[in-house]
């Protein structure tokens, strides 16, 4: 680098400065007592505030779990809403230790600009949501259409190709809040409104009227979501990566929320054994109690238990699992946890 | 005899040598606290694996942006898209400085009339404008405006040629076809023969005391020359319509809404600061100025036109840019309403895909930064032409 570039960069960026030298992750997060999460403005289902502002949603419950593993207890967490826009200059900078924001794993997210993610705890896919009386089917039929989007977002890109490979215009007009996205697309003024699908059933509960939209069947992106750390805190990154993992392994091995403790008690399943903290010592490894993937499953719930309390059949947003990339990789999905051992 | 100790002395005594030295070790630790940052900077961004350099501005940007004045399509550069965003925002700004200035001189003359009615409407406009924040008029006028226009399949129209629907207003596009160029050419002559005229004019009422319409005759022959060449050359001036097509119109120029509802917000806001400094400049103007001039027996109009408005420019031009300059920043926001102009489209966008945030948001500082002293640059020229002679 040139001495006149550095000058410059120097300058402009003393915003974004934090020390030379930091303490571990994990040190910092112990000694303060909690952690700073990086959530949605609201998704529901995702990271939504309820009226008395606590958050909840699958990618809270990953913040949640990440909690109790590190202090037993799943509320040592403080959230800080960021929008799409926001996201990754507030975890490069240390405002947040986690991001759980619906995040797409993309290479260049992950090469180029300072991000480690740490697992996929949704896969999606990007979808159209058109007014039920435009009579349109097909996002094939979409030529010339103006489409409301977010700002900051694989989205914006992902239109374009789309657009672009099948030779049709389109206006974009890109928003940096979704909220304002939801109410111009209310408004009239797109005729469709783009984002992952899970996306769009959540936003779709905001509008005036959901039930005179519809989204329509075409899936033009793979979104493979999760949690995102700071790259080069390793440490950090494998307990946020684990966390998730054991949610999902507890599910695949039948280990419940509700049915945890008499389990833990009963069980001659070594796997089993070792996620109740009883065998193995897996807590050591991640500098973490050896009742960790225990605290998880009984204070947040396996991963089964996350999804149908938040985006399942029976919650406002209705996302069936089965059938989806999300069921486990024995009922036909993509869900897929390395061994907890 | 004087020794060489007490010349050291004085020397090290002496004011101005005490004064250099401090302002160099402070110039000093400015520079160290500099130096710490930037290789502190580069040091973070290096341990984090962040990208950086410009290289970036050569890549294919692979987005969309939905109001462009140049060519622009995907496979187009980053540093294309600066450049979009940048127009995007000169439009903006420009065309909002225009109205504003407009907006702002009628109603601060307004304030001003001796009509209870009109001041009090003035006065009114002024208040609820400047005291309600800038973002909530521009989200205002965004969903007002949406929410009063009729779908693309309902549009208001105007002979069939005007459309206006919550997409946006399309107009007619001119297409210039051959032989137009000769029109053009006969047009920017008239128009020098008519400044001509003016200086000729102005000259001659120095000399002789008689004033020369010039205002009408120089109106008269730019519109006849126009009319005439049209004809002669047989029209070769088409326009293209726009024509509802699919989801939408095609053809015309096409205004966004977004543009319309910034432009408005902004120029409505900027205007009521205008308005008071326009007012303040008026009555700084001593009262006996009006009366000298209406004893000379000059008409109303005239004594506004000769007496009271250049004086009252040298007191209103200076605040004048800082509302310019706060009208070019303020169009900042307006990435609130998906108008892409520089922050959202570049700063937005191609700094998401990127992540060279630092690279990024240095570049649009600097255009900010470059605009504004632009501005004033220009405000001062012009500032200075309406100095009285002799005055420093």
């Amino acid at each position: 680098m040139n001495t006149m570039r550095i000058t410059f960069l120097g300058l402009v960026c003393s915003v974004l400065m934090v020390p030379a030298s930091f303490a571990g992750t994990l040190d910092t997060v112990k000694s303060q007592g909690f952690f700073n999460c990086g959530v949605s403005q609201g998704v529901p289902g995702f990271s939504n505030p309820d009226e008395n502002g606590n958050w909840s949603g699958i990618d809270v419950d990953v913040c949640r779990a990440v909690s109790a593993a590190i202090f037993g207890d799943p509320d040592k967490v403080k959230y800080v809403p960021l929008t799409a826009k926001e996201r990754f200059t507030a975890l490069q900078a240390g405002e947040i230790d986690v991001l759980s924001r619906n995040t797409t794993w993309t290479l260049s997210r992950d090469a180029q600009i300072g991000l480690e993610f740490a697992g996929v705890n949704f896969y999606d896919g990007q979808g159209f949501m058109v007014r039920k009386d435009s009579g349109i089917t097909s996002a094939m039929e979409l030529d010339g259409a103006s489409v409301c989007t977010n700002l900051g977002t694989t989205t914006e890109l992902n239109m374009a190709d789309f657009f672009r490979a099948n030779g049709m215009a389109y206006e974009p007009v890109v928003f940096e809040k979704a909220d304002e996205v939801v109410n111009a697309y209310d408004e009239g003024r797109c005729d469709t409104y783009t984002t992952d699908k899970s996306g769009l059933a959540a936003q779709r509960t905001k509008l005036a009227d959901p039930n005179a939209h519809v989204v329509l069947p075409e899936t033009i992106s793979k979104e493979p979501l999760g949690p995102v750390v700071r790259e080069g805190d390793g440490d950090w990154a494998d307990i946020v990566r684990w966390s998730l993992n054991a949610m999902i392994e507890a599910e695949e091995f039948g280990l419940s929320q509700s049915n945890a403790k008499t389990e833990c008690a009963l069980t001659s399943n070594p796997v089993v054994a070792r996620l109740c903290g009883k065998e193995g010592a897996t807590g050591a490894g991640l500098n973490l109690g050896e009742s960790w993937s225990y605290d998880i499953v009984t204070m947040v719930g396996n991963y089964g238990d996350v999804y149908e309390k938040h985006v399942g059949e029976n919650t406002p947003v209705g996302l069936a699992r089965a059938g989806s990339p999300n069921a486990s990789y024995k009922n036909g999905g993509v869900l897929y946890a390395p061994p907890a051992r | 005899m004087e020794t060489d100790k007490s010349k050291i002395g004085s020397f090290i005594f002496n004011r101005s040598v005490q004064g250099a030295f401090y302002q160099l070790i402070t110039l000093g630790l400015v520079a160290l606290g500099i130096y710490y940052i930037v290789t502190n900077t580069a040091r973070n961004m290096m341990e984090r694996g962040l990208a950086s350099g410009f290289h970036f501005l050569g890549v294919e940007s692979q987005f969309d942006i939905g109001m462009t004045l140049i060519e622009y399509s995907p496979t187009s550069t980053y540093f294309d898209s600066f450049i979009v965003g940048l127009l995007n925002t000169l439009l903006v700004a420009g065309i909002g400085i225009l109205f504003a200035t407009i907006i702002g001189f009628t109603v601060g003359i307004m304030r001003l009339s001796s009509n209870w009615l009109i001041a009090k409407i003035a006065e009114a406009y002024v208040e609820i404008l400047r005291n309600i924040p800038l973002l909530l008029q521009i989200f205002f006028w965004y969903f007002a405006v949406l929410r009063a226009l009729p779908k693309p399949k309902q549009s208001l129209e105007l002979y069939d040629s005007f459309f206006l629907n919550n997409r946006g207003l399309f107009i007619p596009d001119t297409v210039f076809g051959e032989g137009s160029s000769i029109i053009f050419y006969l047009l920017c002559l008239t128009i020098i023969i008519s400044i001509g005229i003016f200086i000729w004019a102005k000259r001659r009422q120095n000399r002789t005391g008689e004033r020369f319409p010039a205002f009408y005759v120089s109106a008269a022959l730019i519109l006849s020359t126009f009319i005439i060449s049209l004809a002669a050359t047989g029209f070769p001036v088409s326009f293209e319509y726009p024509e509802l097509k699919g989801f939408n119109f095609k053809g015309g120029v096409k205004l966004i809404p977004e543009l319309v509802a910034l432009t408005f917000a902004l120029a409505m806001y900027t205007a009521s600061f205008i308005a008071e400094v326009v007012r303040g400049g008026i009555m700084a103007v001593s009262k006996g100025q009006t009366e000298a001039a209406k004893s000379v027996g000059l008409k109303q109009n005239l004594i506004l036109r000769l007496i009271i408005i250049p004086q009252a420019l040298r007191v209103i031009v200076p605040p004048l840019t800082n509302q310019y300059l706060n009208l070019t920043k303020n169009s900042s926001l307006a990435a609130a309403i998906a108008y892409p102009d520089l922050v959202l489209v570049f700063a937005g966008t191609a700094l998401m895909q990127t992540g060279q945030a630092i690279e990024i948001i240095g570049m649009v500082m600097g255009v900010y930064l470059f605009l504004s002293l632009f501005t004033s640059l220009i405000m001062n020229l012009f500032n200075r032409t309406m100095k009285v002679d002799g005055e420093r």
